[in-house]
């Protein structure tokens, strides 16, 4: 009985540890994200045009409905980061990848102020240890800073 | 004479009026028919937006998660509940990947106006949403006069609401 409860008390932290992380991760701001995680929408459309250049995995992490109207070419769609069932599925997305991949995530579903989905899912993979991860920064939505530049943009 | 005169000038202000208030979202030669379509509301009755020719509508695509699209559906409901009568009919597009996200927000905040589901089609077919909120207004001939990207200038847009439902009961 004593073992059992000694057992709990040492767990029992870490499962507090682990679910603050968690809630902590999806309340954070995008603004809480490093700037040197950060890449420009046209330091990203330089290298996605540049046919010498290595192309990282690019995973948007916003609505679906957004993803089927316009993404970047060769993104794939790794579901909304704001909740548990989109966390899952960005986490089950990485789950056999090296941790030197290269990486690229972005959203756009809204104002980078508002969005969220792109900081639960960056400190998501920077938990997992992903450490060659970029988030874009998409300051008004997709539309603005993306397609209406002219970036390379496809749908499904 | 003096009343073609009067006329002119009436035009002349309210295109001025109109051209100041719509900002950078659209210029009046950008002003294109909006595409009609047909959905069944939160209630189940069928909204097809061809329906409301002759009222100035005001249509919103948000969706449960969004921020800005929340604060500004207390404002929506409100102008529908004092402009209703005067001939605005606000119109919810809720872009959520589920209704069921929807209709639980929707539950807990009522709205006084339709609210439909969209998807991607429907997005596409006014140009792309590709981001939210994004909202439109259609004027009482089905054009659309403006188009605004995020969260609206409240005063602005309200004030442009005015000036367009003074127009159309003149």
């Amino acid at each position: 009985m004593k073992t059992y409860s000694h057992r709990i008390a040492l767990i029992s932290p870490l499962l507090a540890v682990l679910f603050w992380g968690s809630a902590f991760a999806q309340t954070r701001p995008a603004a809480s994200i490093p700037s040197a995680a950060l890449i420009q929408p046209a330091e990203l459309a330089t290298a996605l045009t540049d046919a010498s250049a290595a192309k990282p995995l690019i995973l948007q992490v916003g609505f679906r409905k957004l993803y089927d109207q316009a993404h970047i070419p060769g993104a794939q769609y790794a579901g909304p980061a704001r909740d548990a069932e989109g966390l899952r599925a960005l986490r089950q997305r990485v789950a056999k990848l090296p941790k030197a991949a290269a990486i690229v995530i972005y959203c756009g579903c809204c104002p980078w102020s508002h969005c969220p989905n792109i900081a639960p899912a960056y400190y998501a993979l920077h938990a997992l240890g992903f450490r060659n991860l970029k988030v874009l920064y998409i300051a008004d939505n997709f539309g603005t800073n993306w397609v209406d530049k002219g970036y390379p943009t496809t749908r499904s | 004479m003096a009343a073609s005169m009067s006329r002119f000038l009436l035009c002349v202000i309210v295109t001025a009026s109109l051209a100041l208030l719509s900002g950078p979202c659209m210029a009046q030669s950008q002003m294109a028919m909006a595409p009609d379509f047909s959905r069944a509301d939160m209630a189940g009755t069928a909204v097809h937006l061809s329906d409301y020719r002759g009222k100035l509508v005001l249509l919103n695509f948000w969706a449960s998660w969004c921020g800005p699209c929340r604060d500004e559906m207390p404002l929506f409901s409100r102008w529908q509940r004092q402009y209703g009568a005067r001939g605005l009919q606000v119109i919810g597009v809720s872009m959520d990947d589920d209704a069921a996200s929807a209709r639980k927000f929707l539950k807990q905040h009522p709205v006084s106006y339709p609210v439909v589901m969209g998807d991607a089609k429907l997005g596409e077919s006014f140009g792309g949403v590709l981001g939210l909120p994004a909202t439109y207004l259609i004027d009482a001939d089905g054009r659309i006069v403006a188009r605004f990207e995020g969260e609206i200038d409240l005063k602005n847009v309200g004030a442009r609401i005015q000036m367009l439902l003074s127009h159309m009961t003149r």
